[in-house]
Protein backbone atom coordinates (compact mmCIF):
# COMPACT_ATOMS: atom_id res chain seq x y z
CA UNK A 1 0.00 0.00 0.00
CA UNK A 2 1.32 3.59 -1.10
CA UNK A 3 1.86 6.29 1.97
CA UNK A 4 -1.48 7.59 -0.01
CA UNK A 5 -3.51 5.12 0.50
CA UNK A 6 -2.79 4.87 3.69
CA UNK A 7 -4.33 8.42 3.58
CA UNK A 8 -7.41 7.30 1.56
CA UNK A 9 -8.07 4.87 4.03
CA UNK A 10 -8.08 6.65 7.21
CA UNK A 11 -10.13 9.33 5.34
CA UNK A 12 -12.53 6.78 4.70
CA UNK A 13 -13.14 5.26 8.32
CA UNK A 14 -13.46 9.31 9.76
CA UNK A 15 -15.98 10.17 6.59
CA UNK A 16 -17.72 7.12 7.73
CA UNK A 17 -17.33 8.05 11.38
CA UNK A 18 -15.44 4.70 12.40
CA UNK A 19 -14.79 4.88 15.84
CA UNK A 20 -13.29 1.27 16.44
CA UNK A 21 -11.75 -1.17 13.82
CA UNK A 22 -9.91 -4.35 13.73
CA UNK A 23 -9.41 -6.63 10.47
CA UNK A 24 -7.74 -9.96 11.10
CA UNK A 25 -8.01 -13.40 13.03
CA UNK A 26 -10.18 -12.77 16.45
CA UNK A 27 -8.33 -15.02 19.11
CA UNK A 28 -10.49 -15.08 22.32
CA UNK A 29 -7.92 -12.83 23.90
CA UNK A 30 -8.65 -10.26 21.35
CA UNK A 31 -12.40 -10.24 21.54
CA UNK A 32 -11.66 -9.71 25.35
CA UNK A 33 -9.44 -7.01 23.99
CA UNK A 34 -11.68 -5.19 21.74
CA UNK A 35 -14.78 -5.44 23.89
CA UNK A 36 -12.41 -3.84 27.05
CA UNK A 37 -11.52 -0.89 24.29
CA UNK A 38 -15.15 -0.70 23.53
CA UNK A 39 -16.17 -0.30 27.00
CA UNK A 40 -13.65 2.58 28.09
CA UNK A 41 -14.88 4.04 24.67
CA UNK A 42 -18.57 4.24 25.95
CA UNK A 43 -17.50 5.45 29.01
CA UNK A 44 -15.60 8.78 27.63
CA UNK A 45 -18.65 9.61 25.15
CA UNK A 46 -20.82 9.54 28.34
CA UNK A 47 -23.33 7.32 26.33
CA UNK A 48 -26.00 6.07 28.80
CA UNK A 49 -26.12 2.87 30.86
CA UNK A 50 -28.93 1.43 28.55
CA UNK A 51 -26.91 2.51 25.00
CA UNK A 52 -23.66 0.65 26.95
CA UNK A 53 -25.50 -2.54 27.19
CA UNK A 54 -26.91 -2.75 23.96
CA UNK A 55 -23.64 -1.79 22.00
CA UNK A 56 -21.74 -4.29 24.24
CA UNK A 57 -23.92 -7.35 24.34
CA UNK A 58 -24.24 -6.75 20.16
CA UNK A 59 -20.61 -6.78 19.47
CA UNK A 60 -20.23 -9.76 22.07
CA UNK A 61 -22.71 -11.68 19.84
CA UNK A 62 -20.92 -10.71 16.47
CA UNK A 63 -17.44 -10.78 17.87
CA UNK A 64 -18.48 -14.79 18.72
CA UNK A 65 -19.96 -15.19 15.39
CA UNK A 66 -16.84 -14.48 13.75
CA UNK A 67 -14.62 -16.31 16.14
CA UNK A 68 -16.85 -19.23 15.68
CA UNK A 69 -18.20 -19.11 12.15
CA UNK A 70 -15.56 -17.37 10.08
CA UNK A 71 -14.20 -19.47 6.33
CA UNK A 72 -11.35 -19.56 4.67
CA UNK A 73 -10.63 -16.62 2.12
CA UNK A 74 -10.68 -18.35 -1.53
CA UNK A 75 -8.08 -16.16 -2.66
CA UNK A 76 -4.92 -17.22 -3.63
CA UNK A 77 -2.55 -18.27 -0.78
CA UNK A 78 -0.10 -15.30 -1.04
CA UNK A 79 0.16 -15.18 2.87
CA UNK A 80 0.04 -16.93 5.89
CA UNK A 81 -2.63 -20.12 6.50
CA UNK A 82 -3.81 -17.69 9.23
CA UNK A 83 -4.62 -14.59 7.75
CA UNK A 84 -7.38 -16.71 5.12
CA UNK A 85 -9.86 -16.57 8.56
CA UNK A 86 -9.31 -13.28 9.10
CA UNK A 87 -12.89 -11.17 9.44
CA UNK A 88 -13.38 -7.37 9.69
CA UNK A 89 -14.91 -5.22 12.54
CA UNK A 90 -16.11 -1.89 12.37
CA UNK A 91 -17.96 0.34 14.68
CA UNK A 92 -19.12 3.18 13.86
CA UNK A 93 -21.03 6.04 15.79
CA UNK A 94 -23.35 8.26 14.15
CA UNK A 95 -25.34 11.32 15.87
CA UNK A 96 -27.43 9.26 18.49
CA UNK A 97 -26.83 5.54 17.12
CA UNK A 98 -23.83 3.18 16.94
CA UNK A 99 -23.77 0.41 14.14
CA UNK A 100 -21.96 -2.34 14.20
CA UNK A 101 -20.96 -3.95 10.74
CA UNK A 102 -18.50 -7.17 10.20
CA UNK A 103 -17.42 -8.95 7.04
CA UNK A 104 -16.04 -12.38 6.39
CA UNK A 105 -15.92 -14.90 4.10
CA UNK A 106 -18.09 -18.17 4.49
CA UNK A 107 -18.97 -21.11 2.29
CA UNK A 108 -21.77 -21.04 -0.18
CA UNK A 109 -23.52 -24.13 1.65
CA UNK A 110 -23.42 -21.75 5.12
CA UNK A 111 -24.31 -19.04 3.14
CA UNK A 112 -27.75 -20.01 2.01
CA UNK A 113 -28.79 -21.55 5.67
CA UNK A 114 -27.69 -18.28 7.07
CA UNK A 115 -29.61 -15.88 4.22
CA UNK A 116 -32.75 -18.13 4.87
CA UNK A 117 -32.13 -17.57 8.79
CA UNK A 118 -31.90 -13.68 8.53
CA UNK A 119 -35.04 -13.16 6.09
CA UNK A 120 -37.02 -15.24 8.92
CA UNK A 121 -35.42 -13.03 11.78
CA UNK A 122 -36.43 -10.06 9.75
CA UNK A 123 -40.18 -10.76 8.74
CA UNK A 124 -40.80 -10.92 12.51
CA UNK A 125 -41.52 -8.12 14.97
CA UNK A 126 -40.29 -7.46 18.13
CA UNK A 127 -43.25 -10.20 19.86
CA UNK A 128 -42.45 -12.68 17.26
CA UNK A 129 -38.52 -12.38 17.83
CA UNK A 130 -39.15 -12.88 21.73
CA UNK A 131 -41.37 -16.12 21.06
CA UNK A 132 -38.90 -17.30 18.43
CA UNK A 133 -35.95 -17.07 20.74
CA UNK A 134 -38.04 -18.99 23.49
CA UNK A 135 -38.32 -21.73 21.33
CA UNK A 136 -35.16 -21.75 20.07
CA UNK A 137 -33.30 -21.35 23.58
CA UNK A 138 -35.62 -24.37 24.56
CA UNK A 139 -35.00 -26.58 22.05
CA UNK A 140 -31.74 -25.84 20.73
CA UNK A 141 -28.74 -28.13 21.32
CA UNK A 142 -25.65 -26.33 22.38
CA UNK A 143 -22.68 -27.82 19.95
CA UNK A 144 -19.18 -28.73 21.16
CA UNK A 145 -17.95 -25.14 20.34
CA UNK A 146 -20.37 -23.93 22.67
CA UNK A 147 -23.04 -22.47 20.03
CA UNK A 148 -26.61 -22.65 20.38
CA UNK A 149 -27.56 -21.12 17.47
CA UNK A 150 -29.17 -18.38 19.04
CA UNK A 151 -26.80 -15.52 18.58
CA UNK A 152 -28.65 -13.71 15.39
CA UNK A 153 -31.80 -13.76 16.91
CA UNK A 154 -30.45 -12.00 20.16
CA UNK A 155 -28.90 -9.25 18.07
CA UNK A 156 -31.99 -8.47 16.23
CA UNK A 157 -34.01 -8.24 19.79
CA UNK A 158 -30.93 -6.24 21.30
CA UNK A 159 -30.60 -4.19 18.35
CA UNK A 160 -34.46 -3.17 17.98
CA UNK A 161 -34.09 -2.92 13.83
CA UNK A 162 -34.10 -5.24 11.38
CA UNK A 163 -30.88 -7.23 10.49
CA UNK A 164 -28.65 -5.13 7.22
CA UNK A 165 -27.01 -7.67 5.24
CA UNK A 166 -25.28 -8.75 1.60
CA UNK A 167 -23.57 -11.71 0.13
CA UNK A 168 -20.81 -10.67 -2.73
CA UNK A 169 -20.44 -13.48 -4.30
CA UNK A 170 -16.70 -14.48 -4.72
CA UNK A 171 -16.81 -17.34 -6.73
CA UNK A 172 -18.69 -20.58 -7.16
CA UNK A 173 -17.81 -21.62 -3.59
CA UNK A 174 -17.56 -18.69 -1.40
CA UNK A 175 -19.34 -15.72 -0.79
CA UNK A 176 -18.03 -12.46 1.45
CA UNK A 177 -20.54 -12.05 4.07
CA UNK A 178 -21.42 -8.24 5.33
CA UNK A 179 -23.58 -7.49 8.24
CA UNK A 180 -24.72 -4.15 9.58
CA UNK A 181 -26.72 -3.78 12.60
CA UNK A 182 -28.13 -0.60 13.68
CA UNK A 183 -28.24 0.09 17.35
CA UNK A 184 -30.85 2.99 18.83
CA UNK B 1 -20.70 -31.13 51.03
CA UNK B 2 -17.69 -28.43 49.65
CA UNK B 3 -19.16 -25.02 49.03
CA UNK B 4 -18.42 -24.05 45.16
CA UNK B 5 -16.50 -21.11 44.78
CA UNK B 6 -15.25 -19.60 41.47
CA UNK B 7 -13.48 -15.96 41.27
CA UNK B 8 -14.97 -13.99 38.55
CA UNK B 9 -12.80 -13.18 35.34
CA UNK B 10 -13.35 -10.68 32.47
CA UNK B 11 -15.60 -13.11 30.45
CA UNK B 12 -17.29 -15.40 33.78
CA UNK B 13 -19.30 -14.30 36.52
CA UNK B 14 -18.04 -14.99 40.37
CA UNK B 15 -19.84 -18.03 41.42
CA UNK B 16 -20.56 -18.80 44.84
CA UNK B 17 -22.50 -22.04 45.77
CA UNK B 18 -22.87 -23.27 49.17
CA UNK B 19 -24.50 -26.64 50.50
CA UNK B 20 -25.59 -24.97 53.48
CA UNK B 21 -27.72 -22.48 53.10
CA UNK B 22 -28.64 -23.26 49.95
CA UNK B 23 -27.60 -20.63 48.51
CA UNK B 24 -26.01 -20.40 44.73
CA UNK B 25 -25.16 -17.22 43.37
CA UNK B 26 -23.81 -16.15 39.81
CA UNK B 27 -22.67 -12.72 39.72
CA UNK B 28 -21.22 -10.25 37.20
CA UNK B 29 -21.11 -11.54 33.36
CA UNK B 30 -21.39 -14.41 31.92
CA UNK B 31 -19.54 -14.33 28.12
CA UNK B 32 -16.73 -17.21 27.51
CA UNK B 33 -16.55 -18.10 23.89
CA UNK B 34 -17.18 -21.91 25.18
CA UNK B 35 -19.56 -22.03 27.93
CA UNK B 36 -20.24 -25.41 28.42
CA UNK B 37 -16.51 -26.00 29.87
CA UNK B 38 -17.34 -22.82 32.83
CA UNK B 39 -20.54 -24.74 33.42
CA UNK B 40 -19.73 -27.76 33.50
CA UNK B 41 -18.77 -27.75 37.93
CA UNK B 42 -21.75 -25.97 38.22
CA UNK B 43 -24.04 -28.56 36.64
CA UNK B 44 -21.76 -31.25 38.58
CA UNK B 45 -22.18 -29.62 42.03
CA UNK B 46 -25.92 -29.65 41.83
CA UNK B 47 -26.03 -33.53 41.32
CA UNK B 48 -23.82 -33.88 44.19
CA UNK B 49 -26.03 -31.35 46.11
CA UNK B 50 -29.06 -33.37 44.68
CA UNK B 51 -28.75 -36.09 46.93
CA UNK B 52 -28.39 -33.89 50.32
CA UNK B 53 -30.08 -30.19 49.89
CA UNK B 54 -31.05 -27.93 51.82
CA UNK B 55 -34.56 -27.27 53.43
CA UNK B 56 -34.86 -23.93 51.35
CA UNK B 57 -32.51 -23.30 47.73
CA UNK B 58 -32.37 -20.01 45.74
CA UNK B 59 -30.53 -19.19 43.10
CA UNK B 60 -29.53 -15.43 42.70
CA UNK B 61 -28.55 -14.51 39.25
CA UNK B 62 -26.94 -11.51 39.41
CA UNK B 63 -25.69 -11.02 35.92
CA UNK B 64 -24.64 -7.91 34.31
CA UNK B 65 -24.34 -9.54 30.87
CA UNK B 66 -24.53 -13.10 29.39
CA UNK B 67 -24.04 -13.91 25.89
CA UNK B 68 -26.49 -16.59 24.12
CA UNK B 69 -23.84 -19.30 24.14
CA UNK B 70 -24.71 -18.85 27.97
CA UNK B 71 -28.34 -18.74 27.56
CA UNK B 72 -28.31 -22.19 26.78
CA UNK B 73 -26.11 -23.18 29.82
CA UNK B 74 -28.12 -20.92 32.12
CA UNK B 75 -31.68 -22.67 30.71
CA UNK B 76 -29.68 -26.58 31.63
CA UNK B 77 -29.08 -25.03 35.09
CA UNK B 78 -32.44 -23.89 36.35
CA UNK B 79 -33.85 -27.02 34.74
CA UNK B 80 -31.29 -29.58 36.87
CA UNK B 81 -32.81 -27.01 39.85
CA UNK B 82 -36.36 -28.21 38.84
CA UNK B 83 -35.68 -31.06 39.17
CA UNK B 84 -34.35 -31.45 42.44
CA UNK B 85 -36.29 -33.54 45.63
CA UNK B 86 -37.04 -32.63 48.74
CA UNK B 87 -35.81 -28.74 48.75
CA UNK B 88 -38.45 -25.47 48.01
CA UNK B 89 -36.28 -23.87 45.09
CA UNK B 90 -36.47 -20.31 43.52
CA UNK B 91 -34.73 -18.12 42.24
CA UNK B 92 -34.00 -14.17 42.20
CA UNK B 93 -33.69 -12.44 38.70
CA UNK B 94 -31.68 -9.22 39.50
CA UNK B 95 -31.59 -6.34 36.74
CA UNK B 96 -30.16 -2.78 36.87
CA UNK B 97 -32.77 0.15 36.39
CA UNK B 98 -33.60 0.41 33.00
CA UNK B 99 -31.95 -2.52 31.62
CA UNK B 100 -35.23 -3.90 29.89
CA UNK B 101 -33.14 -6.84 28.01
CA UNK B 102 -31.84 -7.91 31.05
CA UNK B 103 -35.40 -7.84 32.48
CA UNK B 104 -37.15 -9.52 29.35
CA UNK B 105 -34.13 -12.22 29.52
CA UNK B 106 -35.38 -13.19 33.17
CA UNK B 107 -39.02 -13.07 32.15
CA UNK B 108 -37.98 -15.29 29.15
CA UNK B 109 -36.51 -17.88 31.41
CA UNK B 110 -39.95 -17.53 33.41
CA UNK B 111 -41.74 -18.50 30.56
CA UNK B 112 -40.22 -21.68 30.03
CA UNK B 113 -38.97 -22.62 33.53
CA UNK B 114 -41.91 -24.32 36.24
CA UNK B 115 -40.17 -22.41 39.38
CA UNK B 116 -41.11 -19.23 41.66
CA UNK B 117 -39.60 -16.38 39.72
CA UNK B 118 -38.79 -13.25 41.90
CA UNK B 119 -37.71 -10.30 39.44
CA UNK B 120 -35.89 -7.58 41.34
CA UNK B 121 -35.08 -4.00 40.48
CA UNK B 122 -31.75 -2.75 41.60
CA UNK B 123 -29.41 0.58 41.09
CA UNK B 124 -26.80 -1.19 40.08
CA UNK B 125 -25.58 -5.21 40.27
Amino acid sequence: MSLNNVYNLYRTMEEENVILSFKGILTSELLTSVLHIMEARMDSLHETSRTRKKVFNVLVECLQNLYHHVDESPLPISKEILERNSALVLIVKENDHFVVRTGNYINKDKAFDLQAKLKIINSMDKQELREYYQLSLNNSMVSKKGTAGLGLIDIARKSGNKLDFEFLKINEETSFFCLNVKID
Amino acid sequence: MENLHLVASAKTPEVLFDSETGVLLLKGRSIPENSIEFYKPLNDWIDLYASKPSTKTCIDMKLEYFNTSSSKCILDLFKKLERLDGTEVSVNWYFEEDDEDMEEAGEDYQAIINLPFQMIEVEEI
